[in-house]
């Protein structure tokens, strides 16, 4: 039985799209220094740092290494995980096993990209196989045009219904002073005026490219209550990998292949007794990377029965105001620095039932709380976020 | 760039040749941007102290590494300083900013608490050695960049 441990410091920069002003450690700097704050802790407090970002995507080999004093790993154990977009995710699974295991008590994990400088896509490429497929590469976008033409087919959905997943995502990142993209939709027309990325994706059907960085601290259990007079429990995690794509060799082409997630939930739900998620969780914080993908996630993460996803944004159960609202800050649709983008749903749902969500919180009371990250070929990490044990 | 393939002699087997081209911007900072610009403007060297730790790092940065303070005292720091350990590089490489033979060293510039890896110039290979006494010499052309110093010279 692993030990219990709480998220006892919360803190994120701004997001932008360019950053000039601050160098790729320096950035990372405000997130650790507002988390440091939140906690009301010094970074001597801190035993272990756990770090995530999309290696290669600023250009830079061992980005640690180059922060290292500035988001304070500077003399002690520094751990680096890299698992594609759910880097900022097995960083914080990472926090979690070593502070559960009982080896550190107060540990700091940092998700950041610094998208300014490199070029995610040509590094994206980088994951394919050499062999098999270079040249058919396409980065995300490809990867999730296809996937939205599949739900499309199957699940009845419409355009309009996509639209009205940007229009959500605007209208929360709008009440969120650390969003990216604000852009002030009014209607569905707005979001249908949007070119086309890669037919049948819209520029607006997908996310940003974000510079930021987001820091949470852990602390045991003991820790934790004297640290914090609102400690969020982490009750536990779950991760899941599969085999990298390999092109020609798909084991579903559609791109709603479910493998992980079903994985996923099916132990962490059992494990937490969670029979009805909708019921049993109060709120969700997912990584969605496009309109599409949010309604397809819903089904997967089995929020409701499978084709109906569309219908939750419809009669508007996932907004804000919803019985069961999922990304009150914006998600992944506003702001994306993808290897902080993971660490940002824990946060985020942490800050949800902590009450702290400002101008953002959801209406609904919120004790319990899910945060999904997806990444690389279609990886899994699910966090389950608890008030009290 | 097309992938090339290759077929190895005496085998079997296949080998494909491809290359990775990402291209990329690397912002200096707030703080890095003043040394460089104070470098180019006044060929001045300019580090920056910690209090705290009372060093001074060149080039300047915003954040100690021992004490994790946030640092915004500047101090102007010697053109010149002491050779603490060198190498000689007669390997040429397209991301050398030189033709070789090239001597690459660390020169600790007086005021400054730790060393910088630069380039030496105008100097005998001979005549190197370490704890040897050097000055930096600026180009005329300065673009605001590391490279604004050519090299270090011998001291005489």
């Amino acid at each position: 039985m692993p030990n219990r441990l709480a998220i006892v410091g919360i803190g994120q920069t701004y997001h932008t799209s360019k950053r000039p002003d601050v160098n790729y450690a320096e950035m990372t700097r405000e997130a650790v220094m507002a988390a440091l704050a939140d906690a009301q802790l010094s970074i001597k407090d801190i035993e272990a740092t756990f770090m995530a970002n999309m290696e290669t995507f600023e250009a830079i080999y061992l980005p640690d290494h180059q922060m290292a004093a500035e988001a304070g790993f500077y003399g002690k154990p520094g751990l680096k995980v890299g698992t594609g977009g759910t880097s900022g995710a097995s960083a914080v699974a990472e926090g979690f096993y070593f502070v559960a295991s009982g080896l550190y008590d107060v540990a700091l994990v940092i998700g950041c990209e610094k998208q300014d400088c490199g070029d995610t896509t040509a590094a994206i490429s980088a994951a394919a196989t050499p062999i098999w497929g270079k040249g058919a590469t396409t980065g995300a976008i490809g990867e999730f045009a296809k996937q939205a033409l599949s739900y499309m087919k199957t699940s009845g959905a419409k355009e309009e219904h996509a639209a009205m997943v940007r229009l959500k995502a605007d209208r929360n990142a709008c009440r969120n002073p650390y969003a990216h993209l604000k852009l002030g939709l009014k209607s569905i027309e707005d979001v249908l005026k949007s070119p086309y990325l890669v037919w049948p994706l819209r520029l607006l059907d997908f996310c940003p490219q974000s510079c930021g960085a987001c820091a949470l601290i852990f602390a045991s259990e003991k820790r934790a209550k004297k640290i914090s007079k609102k400690p969020v429990w982490v009750a536990d995690i779950e991760t899941v990998h599969q085999e990298p794509f390999r092109a020609g060799s798909f084991g579903d082409p559609t791109g709603k292949e479910t493998y992980t997630q079903h994985v996923a939930c099916e132990r962490l739900y059992k494990r937490n007794g969670i029979t009805k998620p909708r019921r049993d969780i109060d709120l969700a914080e997912i990584y969605e990377p496009s309109n599409w993908e949010e309604m397809n996630l819903y089904e997967h993460f089995h929020f409701c029965g499978k084709g109906e996803g569309w219908k939750l944004i419809e009669k508007g159960i996932t907004e804000i105001e919803g019985e069961f609202p999922v990304n009150p800050s914006g998600g992944v649709l506003a702001t994306n620095p993808i290897g902080a983008t993971p660490t940002i749903r824990v946060a985020e749902a942490a800050l949800q039932i902590r009450g702290d969500g400002g101008e953002h919180q959801a209406t609904r009371e919120v004790k319990t709380a899910l945060a999904t990250a997806l990444g690389g070929p279609n990886w899994t990490v699910m966090t389950l976020l608890k008030r009290s044990l | 760039m097309a992938t090339v393939t290759e077929k190895l002699e005496g085998m079997d087997v296949w080998i494909y040749h491809g290359r990775i081209y990402i291209p990329n911007t690397y912002a200096a900072g707030a703080v890095g941007s003043q040394f460089l610009i104070a470098l180019r403007d006044k060929k001045k060297i300019m580090g920056m102290r910690c209090p705290t730790c009372n060093r001074v790092y060149v080039p300047a940065r915003s954040v100690c590494k021992d004490c994790f303070g946030q640092l915004d005292e500047w101090v102007e720091v010697s053109d010149k300083g002491t050779l603490l350990t060198y190498t000689v590089c007669n390997q040429p490489n397209p991301v050398q900013p030189v033709e070789p033979p090239i001597v690459y060293g660390i020169i600790q510039l007086d005021g400054a608490d730790n060393g910088i890896v630069h380039m030496l110039g105008e100097v005998d290979l001979e005549q190197l050695r370490i704890g040897m006494r050097v000055q930096a010499v600026f180009k005329e052309k300065r673009e605001a960049s590391i490279l604004d110093i050519k090299y270090f010279k011998p001291l005489a």
